[in-house]
């Protein structure tokens, strides 16, 4: 009988388990993975939660509401954005598909933590239960500062804080009312030379010219860690290889340049120069450390840069590479992690807009920790660049943020893009109080000019705002 | 006054099926005398569960057949419970419970989803309880069924060539053939004739003795049972029903290993099954498809992944109370009705409710191991653990495939899906349960 009966048991263990399984994994889909899942576009199910919940408020870190249900004129309820264009981008419209904070916080807005015996009797009442808050980590001063001081220009500005991967503020121009998209939506879509909705500061692939030296550099410091001080270049203004020649911008001669030289001054010579020498394999793992060819850890929907060499790219390839010009793109939210990372001694914090989920009447759900993402560099090579930077402030092209009430560690870009010549995008990425880092900002406006002219003073507005209170 | 009760039926639902799968549980270390207050409170709660959905289809949809087809279902399992209890009062109760159980969720869910397909279901299961009624019966009384080993293996064969030739294809599988205007699809009997057949083979004397002799037959009777099983699976697979080969092939590896009592027999067979998986993905594309679009639904959204996505959306969305019955979109997604049951029940019942029903699925398939341990003749208890690994593999892949566990093999989950001949084909099986139950009871009486 029992002889009988051992592989009847074993059996039995064995489908039991298995069907155990399943029941684990269903659990841990519904409460870990099923929020994130079902927050998909192609799920119309959100509907059906629509017609349950009143959907949440938006707040910004310092409180103000950025997005609420409110009833218009013809007491319809609707979605209202009372900062209008501001933050078009950053916390995004929910009305005609999603975008910004209103996507990445889509299914918590729909999903209500009130009390439950509050929620069992509005239910049985037929009425829709008030669905949770979202409190961002926007900064509505910073982000006006920012907004205003791009002005007229198509671009973006990026501000995160360095220590926790916090964004501050993130603009992108040209812009749009989120109140009135669904309304002007065939006019908003067709505009394809301006593409409001394009979120420039995560999705604008720009040439990052002169800011990307600093993964050259890195490059450079990483394949000659002994002697990267003893490097060397003579320039007369413009540098030729295999034929092909580059420009110092406007046609400056450096003269005699060491590395930091070469870097304070933004030379292009003295870079290209620095591209023939490098591994270029080396020099691909290394952009890819940085994240490029890869994905942004962002909540929302983002691009990472494109570092298209391979160890066969032609000498005309490359040499334009090592300035961030040729095939390489960046948007400005890459840039800015890099720079983050620079800041945090090589660690980049994971970037978050969402700081915490209330119910509506403000008990916290759920509260955003920072979480330490990757190391895209060690500490000491981010020491190196953080001293090279500052450097940039201090005798280069960074000047006009010298000698603040603040200090700042930068680098400034102008970089060269279509069929003209002398037309450039004008960047700044940089971070403030190198010593104990606060935030770091990163600017990009397209066409305007040299960096150092036009992005600096950007950024210098959003510092000023940032430590003036 | 309806708003209370619509408002709060997602939660009073969950909680009947969570009291019902306790029953489930509690009866286990029981004597039979002490179950049968137990079955009765359990068969309360499957009224409740049963007539609360009718119940809220009613208001819902402002539906008074609702109530109509409710009260006619009502008949019908009451009427199925009494008639059983007359016919053997040593029948297992809770096993009746839970085949009824199935049934009404499925009948709520189908109800809902479709008017006509529940009305077919409704009708195939009434005539199909009529029919399975007298098999306890028969299995008791008809000694001489060994004798028709070889006779089931030829009829499953036969059933399998006939399908291949006359089969009608439906979603790229050669899977049913017309009778009357009645689809049928033979593979669900196959399974019965298969394990009927490998009951026989197994259970010949050889695999009891010790003698030189027994071990030579032995050797002989599984040569010819990997033969038939081997030329079964290739001939479901030649109709492209993976899933279907998958089930009987797993039945014989277990049935096999309760023959030979070596667990050496799992992992020779599990090779040869996992080779099988690795030869059909390097065959067939469309086995190629199911295996991408598990790995990442995601990535073919709008392809092969649209199914699996849709189901994960409704689970999801349905979260552990559910949309409410009526108030989610289960019909999202594709022959929800049919291979993707079990997430409508998950959107619209909620997690809890959908995680129950597993919970009575195993409980399930423990009664039907426990038929086979009580049972004292081999021939049977091979014949009850077939059934039970037939029972059990076929919900695994169903639930496991819905759930993105497991890859969608499109198997039905027994009882709930909608279709006729796996409705009627699992109702034999647990017939067959029953009347092996019956049986055993009869040889302990004669022992005392």
């Amino acid at each position: 009988m029992n002889n009988k009966n051992h592989e009847l048991h074993i059996i039995m263990y064995l489908f039991t388990a298995l069907f155990m399984a399943i029941v684990v994994s269903i659990s841990v889909y519904l409460s870990v993975n099923a929020p994130k899942t079902i927050n998909s576009s192609y799920n119309m199910r959100q509907q059906n939660l629509e017609k349950r919940v009143i959907r949440g408020t938006i707040f910004s870190a310092d409180g103000e509401i950025l997005a609420e249900e409110a009833m218009n004129s013809d007491n319809v309820e609707v979605r209202y954005y009372p900062y209008k264009e501001l933050f078009a981008h950053a916390v995004g419209f929910s009305t005609h598909g999603k975008s910004g904070v209103e996507y990445a916080a889509n299914i918590e807005l729909l999903t209500s933590n009130a009390p439950v015996d509050e929620r069992l009797k509005r239910e049985m009442n037929g009425e829709r239960n008030y669905g949770d808050n979202i409190i961002t980590t926007y900064d509505t001063d910073l982000q006006k500062t920012a907004f205003e001081a791009l002005g007229v220009y198509k671009g973006a500005v990026i501000v995160m804080e360095v220590k926790t991967g916090k964004i501050l503020a993130m603009v992108s121009k040209p812009d749009f009312d989120p109140n009135t998209v669904s309304e002007n939506w065939a006019e908003i879509t067709a505009d394809t030379e301006n593409s409001p909705l394009l979120n420039r500061a995560l999705q604008g692939l720009y040439p990052p010219g002169s800011t990307f030296k600093t993964v050259t550099l890195l490059e450079y410091v990483k394949e000659n860690p002994d002697s990267y001080e003893d490097y060397f270049f003579n320039c007369n203004g413009r540098f030729t290889y295999d034929e092909t020649t580059v420009n110092c911008y406007h046609g400056s001669v450096h003269g005699k340049e060491d590395l930091k030289g070469s870097y304070e001054d933004s030379c292009n010579s003295s870079f290209a120069n620095i591209g023939t020498l490098l591994d270029i394999g080396d020099f691909k793992d290394t952009s890819e450390m940085l994240l490029f060819n890869k994905g942004l850890p962002f909540d929302v929907p983002s691009k990472a840069g494109q570092f298209p060499l391979e160890t066969d790219s032609g000498s005309e390839e490359i040499v334009h590479s090592a300035i961030g010009q040729g095939n390489i793109l960046m948007t400005p939210a890459h840039m800015e992690l890099i720079t983050c990372a620079i800041a945090n001694g090589g660690m980049l914090m994971k970037p978050y807009e969402i700081d915490r989920q209330e119910n509506y009447r403000g008990t916290v759900v759920k509260q955003n920790e920072p979480v330490r993402y990757k190391r895209l560099m060690s500490e000491s090579e981010a020491g190196i660049l953080k001293e090279y930077m500052e450097a940039v402030v201090e005798n280069g092209t960074g000047r006009k943020l010298k000698g603040l009430e603040y200090k700042v560690a930068g680098k400034t870009g102008s970089a060269e893009y279509g069929n003209v010549k002398g037309e450039s995008h004008s960047w700044f990425t940089g971070f403030s109080n190198p010593e104990d880092p606060d935030i770091a900002v990163t600017v990009i406006m397209e066409g305007a000019g040299s960096g150092s002219d036009y992005a600096v003073p950007v950024a210098k507005r959003v510092f000023d705002a940032y430590y003036g209170g | 006054m309806t708003n209370v009760v619509l408002g709060l039926s997602r939660y009073v639902l969950a909680l009947f099926m969570a009291l019902y799968t306790i029953h489930c549980f509690l009866g286990f270390g029981l004597k039979e005398d002490e179950r049968k207050g137990l079955s009765f409170f359990q068969a309360f709660f499957l009224v409740m569960i049963h007539v609360g959905g009718f119940t809220v289809i009613y208001f819902r949809q402002n539906d008074p057949e609702a109530l109509f087809y409710c009260a006619l279902q009502e008949v019908m399992i009451i009427g199925f419970m009494v008639l059983m209890r007359i016919l053997y009062p040593k029948c297992s109760r809770l096993l009746i419970n839970n085949m009824f159980l199935f049934m009404s969720v499925g009948f709520i869910m189908l109800y809902r989803l479709s008017y006509d397909n529940h009305m077919r279901q409704f009708m195939i299961a009434v005539i199909s309880l009529i029919l399975v009624l007298p098999v306890p019966y028969i299995l008791n009384k008809a000694e001489g069924i060994r004798k028709l080993t070889y006779g089931f293996g030829a009829a499953g064969f036969m059933l399998l060539v006939f399908v291949l030739i006359i089969g009608q294809v439906t979603r790229g599988s050669r899977l049913s053939i017309s009778i009357a205007g009645i689809a049928f699809q033979p593979s669900e009997f196959v399974k019965i004739l298969f394990i009927l057949f490998l009951s026989g083979l197994f259970s010949e004397d050889c695999f009891y003795g010790d003698s030189r002799k027994d071990k030579e037959m032995r050797m002989i009777y599984i040569g010819v049972s990997a033969i038939a099983a081997a030329v079964y699976v290739f001939m479901l697979v030649l109709s492209r029903d993976l899933g279907g080969g998958a089930i009987l092939f797993v039945i014989y590896c277990f049935m096999l290993y309760y023959a030979v009592k070596r667990i050496s027999v799992l992992f020779i067979l599990g090779g040869v099954g996992a080779a099988g998986l690795a030869a059909s993905y390097k065959l067939f594309s469309h086995v190629r498809n199911r295996f991408l679009a598990w790995r990442d639904p995601f990535s073919y959204i709008e392809g092969q992944g649209y199914q699996i996505t849709q189901s994960l959306f409704a689970i999801g969305t349905g979260s552990w109370f559910g949309m409410g019955i009526n108030e989610g979109s289960p019909d999202k997604i594709p022959i929800v009705e049919r291979d993707f049951i079990f997430s409508a029940i998950a959107e619209e019942l909620g997690g809890i409710f959908a995680i129950c029903l597993i919970l009575v699925c195993i409980s399930t398939f423990l009664m039907f191991i426990f038929a086979a341990m009580k049972a004292t003749d081999p021939y049977y208890s091979l014949t009850a653990l077939g059934i039970a690994v037939c029972y059990a593999f076929q919900v695994f892949l169903n639930i496991g495939g819905v759930t993105k566990f497991i890859p969608l093999t499109g198997v039905t989950l027994p009882l709930v899906s909608y279709g006729g001949s796996s409705c009627l084909s699992t109702l034999i099986m647990f017939a067959l349960i029953q009347g092996i139950l019956i049986m055993d009871r009869k040889e302990i009486y004669k022992d005392e």
